[in-house]
């Protein structure tokens, strides 16, 4: 699988290291969020067959983390973005 | 039909014209007791031991493909009970006491051979962790044989005891372990399941679960609707999508896990033979061919087939133990879907749907688990009790924290299996 690095290009997914839905981006607030919201954060997923927002990290890069986007059922990577853009999308500072 | 000797060599003499189909073919009534959604090893052996131990018969097992076309036809066959956890220890070591009657039982043949299974350690800590680990499956009452060096070489003298990164200091002997013949497994379930009468549909693929005031009603399928008091949910990588037909959201990744088999070839490898470090397992079918595997690709799949780095880890890992096997000729390699659970664990449990069972989670290792799968989902199916063998199989434990079976040591957390 070659995913397409923003800025690097195409590179190996060999060099990467899977971490998981994107949905992890979303950490539920330590201060305010319940025992309930934080299980379902760190055990419970989607697992869809299909397209899946996941995240990768460029261990054997430029150690960035993306948003790839790729079908669970063919292996087709639809698309890379970089996590932070993601997250500042959703808000985040950082 | 009972099947013996006697028949083999009766039918020999009378042109093989005796022998009919192992199960039949039935369409679907509109209500049963219970339904088994999944006709894999795990599926296929619920039916079974709801039919034999609590005389529960009118049972569909729905498959959507055909039978035993899953993990169960798709897996390195290894049969073993060398779990370290209390919660595993029990089950495990039942599973295997399942698989020693399993032929008797069945009257089938599914090859079950205890050549004993060698798993190598290659420094002094990893010695300790076998130490105890063997402490504990003699504690469980399985047995357990340390080896040194000297001892592994000989029984394989075959191996490359002075590999630089990997010297190997010993093994852990588990001489009732072992392989069987995946697709017998199966079909003797099957077959089993049949003679007690239920019935086994296949190409019907569930679509969805009917629920009225939290109750389980029955099942839509691609074959109509069928009412059933009871269901459970027994679809290994599908568990995710089957389970969301009832609301449910479960703590599992489908994964991709890629084995491997050469061409026949003459006898050499007598034992199963795990090299944990390289990330490797090999044993000798009975046709000849060498079955090998290695780890996950390490992404979500549902492709049912992997990747090529994984193939060249797996061929490398291979050669750094055995140098021998380099010139044997890779015949096929496959994938299955393999349902991850956090912390390594399965599950066996009720759902928050009154009549609905789930049972999944088996990660890599759910061939071995076949017959005890069966045996304790079956009585939680019909007894509404967990089997003593299977109390720590909660879906819940990663909620209330009691309970984890991390028997890798690594942490519950989803990318760490």
């Amino acid at each position: 699988m070659l995913i397409p690095h923003p800025i690097l290009g195409p590179r190996d997914a060999q060099e990467f290291v899977y971490l998981g839905d994107a949905a992890l981006i979303d950490r539920p607030d330590g201060m305010t969020a319940g025992v309930e919201e934080f299980h379902d954060y760190l055990y419970q997923r989607d697992n869809p067959a299909g397209v899946h927002r996941e995240l990768w990290y460029h261990e054997q890069g430029d150690r960035s983390w993306l948003v790839v986007t790729r079908d669970t059922v063919t292996h087709e990577i639809l698309g890379a973005e970089l996590a932070r853009d993601v997250a500042r999308a959703r808000g985040r500072s950082k | 039909m009972q099947y013996s000797g006697l028949r083999v060599i009766w039918e020999g003499l009378t042109g093989q014209k005796g022998w009919g189909p192992m199960w039949r073919d039935p369409a679907p009534k509109t209500t049963y007791d219970m339904v088994i959604i999944g006709g894999g090893g795990h599926g296929l052996s619920t039916a079974y031991y709801l039919a034999r131990e609590h005389g529960i018969t009118n049972i569909a097992v729905l498959e959507k493909g055909y039978l035993g076309g899953g993990n169960i036809g798709r897996n390195t066959t290894i049969v073993r009970a060398n779990y370290f956890l209390p919660g595993n220890s029990e089950f495990y070591s039942h599973s295997l006491k399942l698989w020693e009657g399993l032929e008797q039982d069945l009257n089938y043949n599914v090859m079950h051979s205890q050549r004993g299974l060698i798993n190598l350690f290659h420094s002094d800590g990893q010695r300790d962790a076998f130490v105890r680990r063997g402490n504990a499956m003699i504690n469980q009452g399985d047995d357990a044989i340390l080896l040194d060096r000297e001892g592994v070489r000989r029984y394989l003298p075959y191996l490359d005891f002075d590999n630089t990164r990997f010297p190997i200091y010993g093994g852990l002997y588990h001489p009732r372990g072992g392989t069987a013949r995946h697709d017998a497994v199966a079909w003797g379930y099957a077959r089993g399941a049949d003679q007690r009468g239920v019935d086994l549909i296949q190409n019907c693929e569930v679509t969805g679960i009917d629920i009225e005031n939290g109750r389980v009603t029955g099942v839509q399928t691609t074959r109509g609707a069928i009412r059933a008091k009871k269901v459970g949910i027994v679809v290994a990588g599908r568990s995710s999508q089957v389970a969301a037909m009832a609301g449910m959201r479960l703590p599992i990744e489908s994964h991709v896990l890629q084995a491997f088999v050469t061409e026949g070839l003459k006898p050499v490898i007598d034992h199963v033979v795990s090299f944990g470090m390289g990330h490797f397992y090999i044993s000798q079918s009975d046709k000849g061919g060498l079955v090998f595997g290695g780890d996950l690709d390490f992404y979500a799949s549902y492709a049912a087939r992997g990747n090529l780095p994984m193939v060249e880890h797996v061929m490398e890992a291979g050669m750094a133990l055995m140098p021998m096997i380099g010139k044997a000729k890779v015949l096929r390699s496959w994938g299955g879907i393999m349902d991850m659970s956090p912390d390594g664990s399965p599950m066996i449990d009720r759902t928050h749907v009154e009549g609905l069972y789930l049972n999944c989670g088996w990660n890599y290792g759910g061939f071995k688990a076949v017959p005890a799968s069966g045996h304790c989902f079956a009585h939680l199916m019909a007894t509404d009790r967990p089997h003593e063998a299977a109390t720590g199989f909660r879906l819940d434990r990663f909620a209330t924290g009691r309970g984890l079976m991390d028997e890798e040591g690594t942490g519950a957390q989803h990318n760490l299996h």
